[in-house]
């Protein structure tokens, strides 16, 4: 069982650094985003200051749906997505492997990125520690929320826009709780409740997400 | 023993199958017969398990093989229309990764040496992207050698292979046979395998002029 999860999962690396396109994609996006607005706004430090934490994580979630259309499109159009479902394996540890691999490939670039993006901000190091640390706990959960809705759309045309509608509503916690965090600590309150959170709603979606997903795709790929 | 007990399936709004049932044994070839949109895939998908019938049972060895899930999986090779292989993987690879998924792992020796028999040398560590349509068949085939499912599911297995590779595959279905295998197949080419001592089942089946 974790020998199949291993697989998807290494299999699915592979093919992302072979196909480099789609990570440096979302990557850039969200630097680019993230970039846009001290440009915009303006070298006015107080104001970016108080917009830092929201900004990067509203880039962060458009960036993290952004890869999603094609986590499982691919496999359904060259057949592979019919061989995993009827693998003597369960299949929510197939989808665990996938997002697994979708997390480090586009999702984890994206949080090691951010500090350097938040010094922008004039964010401080204290702030910058939060900041990385609710994007690590927040972005695996949206992975894992966004690949229901992947699910949910392949073989459908225009499938992408149809996932960000689906999913970003159920985003919307993690948002909250994760921009709430930097939030608090910059206001001086304390991160520690968005932390413990953030937490519980990354530990949620790891239980539920897979299982709703694997039933989304025997559903879809009919 | 795979038994088909008053099977329907529904497709849209059509009814494609309705009140089939067969049973096929051990060392038992069944040949699909049936013309374009007859419900041939439709029928292979369902009993596979891809997509739900909407009356009747499957029956794998007497038990309903929804409940026995991937007790049932694990007993069947499904080849389909999409060669299920990774255009970016090599041939090598991909061959790894389906017999590592259906929970029988191989080294790379075995997977270079069956491709080889696949008729493949030279061609093992290429992407699959840059072979042709035949030459990935041979790839997405060179399953049934590893195979140790009992029941094999093939929906046009011939397609793209040239005058040779037909032949050997019909070789290793000969062979999977007789070594007390089932086997499901549908072809609209003519082939040996098919004019000898087989099952038949006609889906479909119109009078003459009223296609």
């Amino acid at each position: 069982m974790f020998d199949a999860f291993l697989a998807v999962m290494v299999r699915d690396l592979v093919l992302a650094m072979r196909r480099k396109t789609d990570v440096f994609s979302t990557l850039f996006f969200f630097v680019i985003v993230v970039s846009l607005f001290p440009l915009g706004i303006g070298p006015e430090m107080n104001t970016l200051r108080l917009i830092a934490p929201g900004v990067v994580w509203v880039a962060a979630l458009l960036a993290s749906m952004l890869a999603l259309e094609r986590l499982f499109a691919a496999d359904y159009d060259d057949g592979t997505l019919e061989q995993m479902l009827l693998a003597p394996q369960p299949l929510f540890i197939l989808v665990l492997g996938k997002v697994a691999a979708h997390w480090l490939a586009t999702g984890l670039p994206l949080v090691l990125m951010a500090p350097l993006l938040g010094l922008q901000y004039d964010l401080s190091a204290d702030a910058l520690r939060i900041l990385l640390y609710s994007l690590l706990l927040g972005t695996p959960a949206l992975s894992l929320i966004g690949a229901i809705g992947a699910a949910l759309t392949i073989g459908l045309r225009g499938g992408g826009v149809l996932v960000s509608l689906l999913v970003l509503p159920l985003c919307i916690p993690i948002l909250i709780f994760g921009a709430g965090a930097v939030e608090a600590n910059v206001s001086g309150l304390g991160e520690q409740g968005h932390i413990f959170m953030l937490g519980a709603l990354l530990v949620l979606s790891l239980l539920l997400a897979p299982l709703a997903t694997a039933a989304a795709l025997r559903v879809s790929a009919e | 023993m795979l038994e088909v007990v008053k099977l329907e399936c529904v497709r849209g709004d059509r009814r494609l199958i309705s009140g089939l049932s067969f049973s096929l044994r051990q060392g038992e070839l069944m040949h699909l017969h049936g013309h374009n949109g007859s419900g041939k895939t439709t029928l292979m998908r369902t009993i596979c398990g891809l997509i739900q019938q909407s009356g009747g049972e499957i029956l794998w060895n007497g038990e309903s093989s929804r409940k026995l899930g991937e007790e049932f999986t694990r007993e069947l090779t499904y080849i389909g229309h999409k060669n299920g292989i990774k255009d970016d993987l090599n041939g090598i690879e991909n061959l790894q990764l389906s017999c590592r998924l259906a929970g029988m792992p191989i080294v790379r020796k075995t997977a270079w040496e069956v491709l080889e028999r696949m008729g493949l040398r030279g061609h093992e560590d290429l992407p699959v992207r840059v072979l042709s349509q035949g030459q990935k068949r041979r790839v997405t085939l060179a399953r049934l050698l590893l195979s140790k499912a009992p029941l094999w599911i093939l929906d046009e297995p011939f397609t793209a292979l040239d005058m040779a590779a037909v032949e050997f595959l019909q070789s290793i279905i000969s062979l999977h046979v007789e070594q007390g295998g089932m086997v499901i197949l549908t072809t609209h080419q003519e082939v040996r395998l098919t004019r000898g001592q087989v099952r038949q089942l006609r889906l479909g089946w119109k009078e003459e002029g009223d296609v």
